[in-house]
């Protein structure tokens, strides 16, 4: 990461904080990957998925994004915010080897299945009310427009982003709890 | 749900916007001054020879000690309401309002004969002081811990307990324009121990309310 590409980081943040939603794509992507090359290098041993990590990071600047100051490094900024993140999911893990560790003896013999989709996110998502669900689901796993997803589901776009909104923020509220 | 899709889900969602941390403590900050004045002239009010107290030293300092706190307190709480670490570069400043009560403490100590250092430092309202401060500083707390909970901070015992001294720094200030107790013997006290049980109050709040 250099002095470019510090820049370049700043000026999407700030245009998306303007309300660009092609450069705040932009620059979720590189965040993205900052984050990725963060997480794949501080957790050595199994347990947590680095990409858990990525996309809670994601989800945390997102929620957050009103505490970068503007004119601030960008970087510093993105990478405490992956800290924090993580550091949440190093305890949540140690919660839940303990929770493992009870259950074996009841439940050894009926391992639960599980696919490379089934992200900690993806789950909080099912547990969302109908309406906020699909507005979710629509924009983010079908890739619809605001337009599309309020045409699909009988809705004003500005209903459909307010449910989508509130959605995510359950979302990062249930993820904050746990 | 793959990364990209979240992505998509949150570039979509880019016009819905929150409050800047600076207006949102500001506004808190407001609310919470508000708040204590109310609760103050509703149930002590000023003491009633305010006008000559005003013109004595050890009256005034109380609230140059008070106010100090409240103002670097602020600072550090903005701060800290960012998951960066730019709070560090605050924290020096919270030290001010402590070092000017002990450089008080000492000179009191000069200045006053040994046999009355007792009967200034237990003053005639150190249960009243006990009550007040936290009553009228429980409800800023209370706005400064929805303050950083719509922050991020990456220290939120710390963060907790810096609003209790914001919360305290208020209460203190007007509790101080009622108490006929000016000596810095007792402020330095009856006030700490007012103020360190709402930092601690603070803390464990901000530990379980602020997380994100």
């Amino acid at each position: 990461m250099d002095g470019r590409d510090e820049s370049e980081l700043a000026r999407l943040l700030q245009a998306a904080i303007a309300g660009d939603e092609r450069a705040y794509g932009e620059f979720l992507l590189r965040a993205a990957n900052l984050v990725r090359g963060f997480a794949r290098r501080r957790i050595v041993q199994g347990g947590i998925d680095p990409e858990d990590v990525v996309q809670e990071t994601l989800l945390a600047i997102h929620m957050k994004r009103h505490t970068w100051r503007d004119n601030a490094p960008v970087t510093p900024w993105v990478y405490a915010i992956a800290r924090y993140k993580l550091i949440d999911a190093f305890r949540r893990r140690g919660r839940r080897v303990e929770i493992e560790i009870g259950q074996i003896a009841e439940s050894a013999a009926q391992p639960e299945p599980e696919t490379v989709s089934d992200r900690e996110i993806g789950r909080a998502l099912d547990t969302l009310a109908p309406g906020q669900r699909s507005a979710v689901a629509a924009v983010c796993v079908d890739g619809h427009s605001i337009r599309e997803t309020a045409k699909r589901l009988g809705m004003s776009e500005t209903a459909v982003r307010v449910a989508l909104h509130r959605g995510l923020a359950a979302i990062a509220r249930r993820i904050g709890r746990k | 749900m793959d990364t990209n899709e979240l992505i998509r889900a949150l570039a979509a969602d880019a016009r819905q916007q929150a409050a800047s941390i600076s207006s949102i403590w500001w506004g808190a900050v407001g609310l919470a001054i508000s708040l204590a004045a109310a609760v103050f002239f509703t149930t002590l009010g000023p003491r009633p020879d305010i006008a000559t107290a005003a013109e004595t030293p050890r009256f005034l300092f109380k609230f140059v000690v008070t106010i100090t706190l409240a103002a670097s307190a602020f600072g550090l709480a903005r701060t800290l309401s960012r998951p960066d670490e730019s709070w560090r570069k605050a924290m020096p400043y919270l030290a001010i309002a402590p070092a000017l009560i002990v450089m008080a403490v000492i000179v009191e100590l000069f200045v006053l004969p040994l046999d009355t250092w007792s009967a200034k430092l237990v003053g005639t309202n150190s249960m009243v002081c006990l009550t007040f401060i936290p009553l009228m500083g429980i409800g800023p707390l209370t706005i400064f811990l929805l303050a950083l909970r719509h922050g991020a901070t990456a220290r939120p015992a710390l963060a907790g307990a810096v609003a209790g001294l914001l919360a305290g720094g208020i209460a203190a200030t007007f509790y101080a324009a009622q108490c006929m107790d000016d000596s810095p013997l007792f402020v330095a006290t009856w006030y700490t121990i007012a103020i360190a049980g709402l930092a601690l109050v603070g803390a464990v709040g901000a530990h379980r309310f602020a997380r994100w």
